[in-house]
């Protein structure tokens, strides 16, 4: 059957671990692996391609920051400045001793990691808001360093020209190249994230955001833990630093600056705390809104407005709308789009008899 | 429930209208515009934009080029990469065959793309001045003064405000600190060492509002002889009220192209306040030109005042001269191919790479782009501010541009 309508009933613990707690997961999730890896490169063009490349590795950074804020409850402004961190060891190690992807991409995140634990270091003792203020810093001092520091960042330009990534002697350039390139870094980031928070390291992260106290009484060490997850926070967006470095064929600090930190913040709010789809919902949604929107006014916008004002009107109502709708879905399900969904499935659950 | 099914439909109606974006059709030449109209650069973005549409509109309206009409795809982009990265695919899509960057890390981001699709880019005054060397980026113009002309071309303008002589003068150097502000100071540091001058640096930490300990050390302690201001969006106006404030003269100081737009001096309580100030333009300031007047006049015939962005010229005149070299590139590109429309951004690049002598009335420099040198010259002018305007105090210039060009070759 699809799903017990009675409810889940959980008698082992192996049952409640269950990645797919009913069958219909495992046919949802092999239909989804079809469109994406079959159906989307057959249909869609370079540019939607490209969009989707980009919405990929934002949902790789996403996720990264949801382990540290919506699962151990610890914040951090300081997220794009780790990008930023992974970006230019990848870039470094690519330029000057020709490595890899498969070697450069661990390699950013586990600098972006060894980072991202020494500026975790304050939530040793300080949380929430001077938390965030301790990572703002951090953000700075990055931004700082990358700047003036030529033997990292290549010179008075700050930016280092980043080969095209190689695959067994191919190089990959096109949309279509980078596509099989970027999704399967970012299938893979969503499976470790989902068996993360599964296992015990997962349980303790949630333990510390619910009551750190609590979880120190029960025997958590609380401060292995948040440096842990500032460790694998940071290690997920240096990843993602590293595939925009590729994407882009740049590593430049001022793609990471404040402002993309706030975004990142936003994906995981406006997703849902606390939950691997909510990431995903969330990164998605700030990608693409702000495309959608334009090519909607596009269409819709010239029956209002006359030819060269339009695209003054497009830029400033994209912003409006943009707004307009992330605060219109936050009053609709204040636990984001996660929630929401959750909600649309529960309704469709008892259609057409609802009580 | 009812707040769901308006949300299901709200996305489902965005969904839909996201596949019904156009393409391109017969008869038509599509350029792809990239804009800041919100982001950080607004304040650049908003006229700049602008400028360029209504020369396009201009120009559309004299039966296009060739007979063909120019669409001209406008992406605002934030002044973020991704969104950058976005747009330029949608003008790839819709067959754009030159692109308008906006913005030093895009132009950087996407220059390795321009080369694999062969589609022309340009970035006027910002990107890197490397990109001059049509050689080694053949796809990539900066068509204006990069920042290392304009650095040679500021050291040569103090030259002759100090008399000639510069061996021995203190030169201060007052630049916003991150890469682009950084950009001119080997060309600087170059001809401080051939012209015997003494070079010393202020950095501006972002975002550019505060400076008191930078202008008063130039002023009071290292008392400049000349001050070069490369600064941008906020920090010029506040440099010019500094500078006064601590008795500086402005006419010992000469701002690079992005401090020397209206909004700058509106920015620092109007012209009364910046008299005297030295500005460097890539594109005529002021709105003195005939080609201003026949936009002008286009919008009376259609029975409308002229746009306001037009007002502030600097910004509005740049976004003109950028579309002015696009079409002539697209109109030299045309003839080539025979009058059809059917041109690809190959046939563009050499189109720009035949333009020379296009002034359209001094609103532009005599530029000259070839295949070796994309910058077609690294022209500027000076202006000076005075009353209530923009006042040119040179012709077109430029300064060392054998130094600047050996530069640009071995970088």
């Amino acid at each position: 059957m699809f799903h017990r309508e009675s409810g889940y009933y959980k008698t082992t613990y192996k049952a409640d671990m269950a990645l797919f707690r009913l069958p219909i997961g495992k046919v949802a999730v092999g239909a989804i692996a079809v469109i994406f890896f079959i159906i989307c490169p057959m249909i869609f063009d370079e540019y939607y391609l490209s969009i989707i490349n980009i919405a990929a590795i934002a949902v790789i950074g996403a996720l990264g920051l949801n382990i540290l804020l919506g699962y151990t409850g610890q914040i951090s402004i300081g997220h794009a400045a780790f990008m930023s961190v992974g970006a230019y060891t990848a870039a470094n190690m690519a330029v000057s001793f020709g490595w890899p992807f498969w070697l450069t991409v661990p390699a950013g995140g586990c600098m972006a990691a060894l980072i991202g634990t020494i500026v975790g270091m304050p939530s040793l003792r300080v949380k929430g808001l001077y938390l965030a203020i301790a990572t703002l810093a951090a953000q700075f001092i990055i931004e700082w360093v990358l700047n003036h520091t030529p033997a990292i960042s290549g010179g008075i330009q700050a930016s280092i020209e980043m080969p095209r990534p190689v695959f067994f002697g191919r190089t990959l350039e096109t949309q279509a190249e980078l596509y099989f390139f970027i999704l399967p870094v970012c299938v893979l980031a969503i499976v470790a994230t989902l068996n993360l928070v599964r296992s015990r390291i997962g349980r303790a992260f949630i333990a510390i955001r619910d009551q750190d106290i609590a979880a120190e009484i029960i025997g958590i060490n609380v401060y292995r833990y948040k440096l842990l997850a500032f460790a694998i926070s940071s290690f997920y967006a240096g990843v993602c630093g590293v595939m925009y470095t590729y994407y882009f064929g740049i590593a430049n600090y001022e793609a990471f600056q404040l402002p993309i930190s706030i975004d990142y913040l936003a994906m995981c709010i406006i997703g849902g705390l606390g939950s691997v789809l909510g990431s995903i919902f969330g990164a998605v949604f700030v990608t693409l809104l702000p495309i959608a929107i334009r090519i909607f006014m596009e269409n819709v916008g010239v029956f209002f407005v006359d030819g060269v004002y339009l695209a003054q009107v497009i830029a400033q109502m994209r912003l409006i709308l943009f707004g307009g709708l992330i605060i219109l879905f936050l009053v609709v399900e204040p636990d984001g789009l996660n929630k929401l969904w959750q909600n649309i499935r529960n309704y469709f659950r008892i259609w057409p008899f609802s009580y | 429930m009812r707040h769901m099914k308006m949300g299901l439909l709200a996305v489902s109606a965005l969904a839909a209208a996201t596949f019904q974006a156009s393409t391109a059709s017969a008869g038509e030449i599509v350029v792809g515009m990239q804009c800041d109209r919100t982001g950080p650069t607004q304040t650049v973005g908003t006229f700049l934009c602008p400028g360029y549409h209504d020369y396009v509109k201009l120009v559309n309206s004299r039966g296009g080029i060739g007979g063909h009409t120019v669409r001209v795809l406008e992406i605002d982009h934030e002044y973020k990469v991704p969104p950058g990265m976005e747009a330029y695919q949608r003008f790839k899509k819709e067959g754009a065959v030159v692109v308008a960057i906006y913005g030093t890390p895009h132009t950087q981001a996407l220059t390795p793309l321009l080369h694999e699709d062969k589609i022309p880019g340009t970035s006027p005054g910002f990107g890197t001045a490397a990109a001059a060397n049509g050689t080694k980026y053949p796809y990539l113009f900066p068509i204006a003064a990069t920042y290392w002309s304009q650095g040679a071309a500021a050291v040569a303008f103090a030259k002759t405000k100090l008399g000639g002589v510069l061996k021995g003068k203190k030169i201060a150097f007052i630049y916003y600190d991150n890469p682009a502000g950084r950009e001119p100071l080997p060309i600087l540091h170059k001809l401080a060492k051939m012209e015997d001058f003494e070079l010393k640096e202020f950095a501006i930490p972002p975002p550019g509002v505060e400076m008191k300990v930078q202008v008063q050390d130039i002023a009071r302690r290292y008392r400049a002889d000349f001050v070069i201001n490369h600064t941008f969006g906020k920090a010029p106006s506040v440099s010019i009220n500094e500078f006064t404030r601590n008795g500086y003269p402005l006419n010992k100081m000469v701002g690079f192209v992005w401090a020397a737009g209206e909004s700058n001096i509106m920015g620092a309580g109007g012209w009364d306040k910046a008299q005297g100030y030295y500005v460097m333009q890539f594109a005529g300031a002021g709105s003195d030109y005939k080609v201003l007047d026949d936009i002008k006049a286009l919008y009376k015939s259609e029975g409308k005042s002229a746009p306001k962005e037009m007002e502030s010229t600097v910004y509005y005149n740049r976004g003109l001269m950028a579309a002015a070299v696009h079409l002539k590139a697209i109109e030299n590109a045309v003839k080539a191919k025979g009058g059809s429309h059917k041109i690809s951004g190959a046939d563009v690049k050499s189109g720009f790479e035949s333009i020379s002598d296009f002034t359209l009335g001094g609103i532009l420099p005599p530029m000259k782009i070839t295949p070796e040198d994309h910058e077609g010259g690294g022209w500027v002018r000076i202006f000076e501010v005075k009353g209530q305007g923009f006042v040119p105090v040179t012709d077109w210039m430029h300064g060392y541009r054998d130094t600047v060009m050996q530069m640009v070759k071995d970088h």
